[in-house]
């Protein structure tokens, strides 16, 4: 029995076989053959197993994802058994050499002509051809890649890091629980694991080394530990506790129907964050009050191109409908930091948070924008829809991309399409900027949502994906908890409302002081929902209210924590 | 036989674009090629259809030649038109 310690991130406990993600190494040497026939014949069985391999996950990704992220895997069908490509590599077979070098020299070819090409677009082909050469190589060798997305047994998936499409992809049939090397509490694919409700332990910096493909593995997503072939009595435990997991899970079933609202009558909104259309269900079997924050850049990800109008247009309307009236912020595009676009081709920067994203290339490159405000305001009329600008530093970012958006609600109009009348335009408040000028911007803005990640990062200056300064990550700390407050009087003063869609909006320690400062909407992950509206229900914000000034001028956010604990709850 | 199309998608001839195209005349026996300024290229290979580079607005020539080549003809017409890929001329 072997325990390995990292970052909980997602709670509740997976017990499983490890499916490790290891990438294995496909190498070859370059042989002079004289069966010619033979060789040709070898390359044919590798096509044929790899077409059988690609129609299968075409087919798995069909049902999974639709048609439109399945394409993918067509185009690969038709690289795989592209002529040209194919009597390239038999013309190389006939010089007397083996078929792996063939495969090699003629796929290197292809790559080198499509990334030399002018499209940013057509360079990216390149990994295309890379991808099925690939696959190719392996049957060539007997050599079995892994893939996640074939999974046809209950499995723990191993990795060293999950990309935020690959977690979009995994199957949470199969997939039971998450271990990885690297990343912490907020990384994107721990976002993505709370949302999907599967157990996960990240920063683990040894699990791919000490765990074995196949080996029987322990996910304790609640203490951050995860045991490797465990003893029977450390399995009896887990198992009890797996059950008393599901148990507090019943505990919270009532609150499914009741509103959200504080012991003294107080009442706020509970709503979820989602990534995709399909988390929506989450939130409404949780019984959410709405939804808080639709992050749309998961609609532009793990593709080859833009989504089209129609495409945006579909999956908001989607979410609006399946959310019945209810409030449904939707935030524009934030792409960049550590959500990459291959696609557009965007320069590398030192400081991908300090850098081009989110607004600031939305306002440059407008055709993007357009095409989004566009599908959201034909939309509109189909629910109650609120839509949120990211990353606003300045107010004349946030008055150019209003005035966008109006500029193409009015075509709309004009050409006689219906858009909603009564939709508000807020913004995010994640930038310390727009923390401190709040009060300013709560004069044109229709509401405030604070995401709390990118705030608590930008205040301390510290990169929240750097292991290293992770312990500047604090959300208790005074100076935010100050910053928080000043946002919620401002657009309170302004008659404007405030949400919350960080991480800390559904955290135990912070709810009393959120509810004691006067926060409107707390936005988390669907399997939140519940705990905080149980928390709410046993809290007076009346009696909250006079420990605030007290808190505000403690020095540490250990001492913040401590006063919560001891006075608090 | 011959028929001459206007490239109307906005992203020009692209993956998805081609992958169409390809997938449709595959079945066909007949050989059929694609000329776009000056160059000739194998309508069935994904590659040399992509590499082709076509952008939207240009003016291509499909022609067919072989036992199917009329039903290969109409079925990629109607590829092409039924996705707004181009238009004939």
């Amino acid at each position: 029995m072997l325990e390995i310690n990292g970052i909980a991130v997602s709670n509740g406990i997976a017990i499983a076989n490890a499916y490790c993600l290891v990438e294995p190494t496909l190498s070859f040497e370059k042989v002079e053959i004289s069966e010619i026939d033979a060789e040709i014949e070898r390359l044919k069985d590798a096509v044929a197993k790899t077409k059988l391999e690609l129609e299968v996950i075409h087919e798995s990704a069909m049902l999974k994802f639709g048609e439109e992220k399945a394409g993918i895997f067509s185009a690969h069908l038709l690289l795989l058994e592209d002529p040209e490509m194919f009597s390239a590599i038999v013309g190389k077979i006939k010089q007397q050499v083996n078929a792996e070098f063939a495969l090699d020299e003629v796929s290197t070819m292809y790559i080198n002509l499509f990334e030399s090409m002018e499209s940013d677009y057509m360079k990216e082909r390149a990994a295309d051809i890379r991808d099925v050469a690939k696959r190719l190589l392996a049957h060539l060798l007997h050599i079995e890649l892994p893939d996640y997305s074939r999974l046809s047994t209950e499995v723990i998936i191993v990795a060293e890091d999950l990309t935020p499409s690959m977690t979009a992809q995994l199957d949470k049939q199969y997939v039971k629980g998450i271990v990885t090397n690297i990343g912490g509490r907020t990384s994107h694919s721990a976002i993505l694991a709370r949302s999907m409700e599967i157990p996960a332990v990240v920063g683990t910096k040894t699990a791919t080394k000490n765990i074995k493909h196949g080996t029987s593995v322990i996910v304790d997503g609640k203490s951050g530990k995860v045991i490797v072939d465990a003893t029977e009595e450390v399995k009896e435990f887990y198992l009890t506790a797996q059950k008393d997991f599901e148990q507090e899970g019943q505990l919270l079933h009532p609150y499914i129907s009741l509103p959200s609202v504080s012991a003294d009558g107080h009442h706020v909104k509970i709503v979820g964050n989602i990534g995709t259309p399909e988390d929506i269900e989450a939130i409404v079997t949780n019984g959410g009050d709405g939804v808080g924050l639709f992050r749309t850049e998961f609609l532009y990800m793990d593709r080859q191109e833009l989504p089209n109008e129609e495409e945006q247009f579909t999956a908001y309307k989607k979410v609006l409908e399946k959310m019945e009236g209810k409030p449904t912020v939707i935030r524009t595009l934030d792409i960049g930091g550590d959500k990459e676009l291959p696609y557009l081709n965007l320069a590398n920067e030192m400081n991908p948070f300090l850098g081009y994203r989110a607004i600031r290339l939305c306002l440059d490159q407008q055709h993007i924008f357009r095409n989004q405000l566009r599908s959201l305001l034909r939309a509109s009329v189909y629910g109650n829809l609120k839509i949120m600008f990211p990353m606003i530093a300045t107010l004349d970012e946030f008055r150019e991309a209003k005035k966008l958006l109006l500029e193409e609600q009015q075509k709309l109009i004009d050409n006689g399409i219906p858009v909603s009348e009564k939709m508000e335009i807020g913004m995010m408040v994640e930038t310390p900027s727009a923390a401190i000028i709040a009060d300013l911007f709560a004069k044109e803005a229709d509401f405030l949502s604070i995401g709390t990640n990118d705030l608590i990062q930008y205040t301390f200056a510290a990169d929240r994906m750097n292991e290293r300064v992770s312990y500047l990550y604090q959300p208790y700390h005074p100076a935010i908890l100050r910053l928080v407050k000043m946002v919620i009087d401002a657009a309170h003063c302004n008659g404007k409302w405030v949400g919350m869609c960080g991480e800390m909006a559904g955290d135990e320690v912070a709810i009393p002081i959120l509810l004691a400062l006067g926060l409107d909407e707390f936005s988390m992950s669907a399997s939140s929902i519940l705990s905080a509206r149980s928390r709410i229900a046993r809290l007076s914000k009346e009696k909250l209210m006079p420990h605030m000034e007290s808190i505000l001028s403690l020095t540490t956010a250990k001492e913040v924590e401590e006063y919560v604990k001891n006075i608090l709850i | 036989m011959e028929k001459t199309f206007k490239i109307t998608t906005l992203e020009g001839v692209h993956a998805r674009p081609s992958a169409l195209i390809v997938a449709a005349v595959t079945p066909f026996t007949s050989n059929v090629e694609l000329i776009y300024n000056g160059k000739s290229a194998n309508l069935k290979s994904i590659m040399a259809v992509m590499t082709q580079s076509i952008p939207t607005g240009s003016v291509i020539t499909i022609s067919a030649e072989g036992a199917d080549a009329e039903a290969l003809m109409s079925k990629v017409t109607n590829v092409i038109i039924s996705h707004g890929i181009g238009e004939e001329c």
